[in-house]
């Protein structure tokens, strides 16, 4: 069988790159955008997605985890009391003042957690140990902001607001949403370190009794509280990265970069396989012309679409991988995950095959005599 | 000896409508196609002759008037039958070629056999008899861009005779061929007509091929003059 679509696809080679450069442009664009919108979404609220916790307490109406004021942690004690209750920790999530050694500031985000429990800890530690948060003065940082910190190794002394700290590990792909670095120590430390009174903390994390139900002892822990409120951890992070994604200019930007990468990508990709398939326009006609039923068309004009979006979006891969691994080192969180790999093979192939369609409708609209026009 | 009639053409008239205006492109017009013979259309530009060849070809409808393909009334056909009818009796020569430039000479004549019915070795081996028959057997894998005019419509040829229609229509096939490689095209298109019993038309400006018609139609107007 000549392979038709095929032959068109291959036969100009310039026509094939400049086809699958927009193809690997669109594909490129689409998920790096996304990428991007993905992971400042995640940033927002990743220290609510590690948390372990399954309910978060706060004070009333804070509207998101990065600025809760805080509380008297007698409360701490009524919700230990509560039946259902398996575990509760103090937590604190505060914004501080780095200095490194030149005497150069930086903001960061204090988390205080207890070392010894399992809630909030750390993760992704790839130097020291969360456990080494037990000693006087330790912090983690992440290793992305090395250099925005001033910091080279463990073992290291930097201050926040005031008090020396000393770095005892890294953690690894920990971003913040913000341009302040998220800094881990004792919870005792965050008090200090973020102007708290000995009794008070901005947060108590709940873990629930195997088998409990979620949301009766979230209600269960609303009553106990009427001056707090109790989020399951899902509702909190959504609240967060809502208010961060939707209410603020940074969100808005990246939402926008992603609609338009969305529909940049779009409008490249069709008007490269429109373009592809008008080129053949005239062949297509003497097809018609000799009689090719509709159904051979459509079937040529398909495939070439189909063949151009898998080799697009294979290459678009490859270039995909150095853009995120280029991100993965810079503060531009760029989460490319294989849902979203998978959904965007599809994407690509529907929308190539949707622009062989419309300019499908070209070809079927053509006039087989056109043919015996010279 | 008495040939079929392959093409019966009655009171056609064709009007091109644009906004308020008309034109009528062909005027009454009642003309017969014989298998086995080669039947030359001459006349003015604008006379209908193109207009005429479509409509037999069942490329283009006519306004009033029937077309009988094959002894069929093919007037009443709709969009989807009347691609059918083209495929199973028709074969095009075109004045510009029209092969397809991504496929050898070769595969263009299999593509038409594979639009047939005729596909796999089968499609090859018929595609390699009719390359020979052109006298382009050698060419088989050569890309239309590497042959010379004459070549490409010497392919064209093969390709139109592909699945063996009963009826070859040609739109000025010599026009963009020097005489020698004209002369050659027209001598395959009267052996289709006399030694395979194939109706041939040929629509024409070319008075250096009048030698090979069995018959002459000419136009002008939208009417046939004379025959």
């Amino acid at each position: 069988m000549p392979p038709l679509a095929r032959r068109n696809l291959f036969h100009d080679k310039i026509r094939l790159m400049v086809t699958l450069t927009g193809i690997i442009f669109a594909v490129v664009l689409i998920v790096v955008q996304l990428g991007l919108f993905f992971g400042f979404t995640t940033s927002t609220k990743s220290v609510l997605d590690h948390s372990q916790a399954d309910l978060w307490i706060t004070a009333r109406n804070t509207p998101y985890v990065d600025v809760a004021v805080g509380f008297n942690e007698r409360k701490f004690y009524r919700v230990l009391a509560t039946p259902g209750v398996a575990a509760a920790e103090k937590y604190i999530v505060r914004w501080s003042q780095w200095k490194n050694q030149s005497g150069r500031t930086e903001s960061v985000e204090v988390v205080g957690v207890d070392p010894n429990k399992l809630m909030g800890l750390p993760w992704n530690v790839v130097e020291g140990d969360a456990s080494q948060l037990r000693q006087p003065h330790a912090v983690m940082v992440d290793e992305i902001y090395k250099e925005k910190l001033g910091v080279h190794k463990v073992g290291e002394w930097f201050e926040v607001r005031g008090y020396r700290v000393k770095v005892v590990g890294f953690t690894r792909g920990i971003r913040a949403f913000t341009t302040a670095p998220y800094v881990f120590t004792s919870f005792k430390n965050a008090q200090d370190f973020c102007i708290f009174d000995a009794d008070q903390t901005n947060f108590v994390l709940v873990k629930a009794a195997a088998g409990v139900d979620l949301k009766q002892l979230q209600a269960e822990l609303q009553r106990r509280l009427p001056d707090n409120d109790v989020y399951r951890t899902q509702e909190f992070a959504e609240k967060t990265s809502n208010y961060w994604m939707f209410t603020t200019g940074a969100g808005i930007s990246v939402l926008m970069g992603a609609v338009l990468g969305l529909v940049v990508g779009l409008v490249v990709v069709t008007q490269t396989i429109y373009a592809t398939t008008m080129d053949h326009i005239r062949e297509f006609g003497t097809l018609k012309a000799m009689g090719a039923p509709n159904s051979y068309v459509y079937r040529v004009i398909i495939t070439q679409a189909a063949i151009a979006a898998v080799m697009g979006y294979s290459m678009a891969l490859v270039v995909t991988f150095f853009v995120t691994y280029g991100g993965s080192s810079s503060g531009a969180p760029i989460m490319v995950s294989w849902r979203l790999l998978v959904i965007m093979f599809f994407v690509t192939v529907g929308m190539c095959v949707t622009a062989g369609v419309v300019s499908i409708k070209k070809v079927m609209g053509l006039d087989p005599a056109m043919v015996f026009r010279g | 000896m008495e040939h079929e009639i392959a093409i019966a053409v009655s009171g056609v008239t064709k009007t091109y409508s644009e906004g308020s205006s008309a034109t009528r492109a062909l005027n009454g017009v009642d003309l017969v196609v014989r298998s086995g013979e080669l039947t030359l259309m001459m006349g003015p530009s604008g006379s209908g002759k193109t207009t005429l060849l479509s409509i037999m070809g069942c490329i283009l409808r006519p306004t009033s008037g029937t077309i009988q393909v094959a002894g069929r009334d093919v007037t009443a056909l709709n969009e989807r039958q009347m691609p059918a009818v083209r495929l199973r009796h028709m074969g095009f020569i075109f004045q510009g070629f029209n092969l397809f430039p991504t496929l050898t000479a070769g595969e263009n004549v299999e593509l038409s056999l594979q639009l047939k019915g005729t596909s796999g070795a089968a499609g090859k081996k018929e595609a390699r008899r009719l390359m020979e028959l052109v006298g382009l057997g050698e060419k088989y894998d050569q890309y239309p861009r590497n042959l010379s005019g004459g070549q490409q419509q010497r392919v064209a040829v093969a390709r139109a005779v592909a699945g063996s229609p009963e009826v070859i229509l040609a739109d000025e096939p010599t026009a963009a061929l020097d005489s020698h490689s004209g002369r050659s095209v027209m001598e395959i298109l009267q052996s289709l007509a006399r030694e395979q019993q194939r109706a041939v038309v040929v629509v024409t400006h070319d008075n250096r091929i009048l030698d090979f018609a069995d018959r002459t139609v000419h136009m002008e107007d939208g009417m046939v003059t004379q025959s």
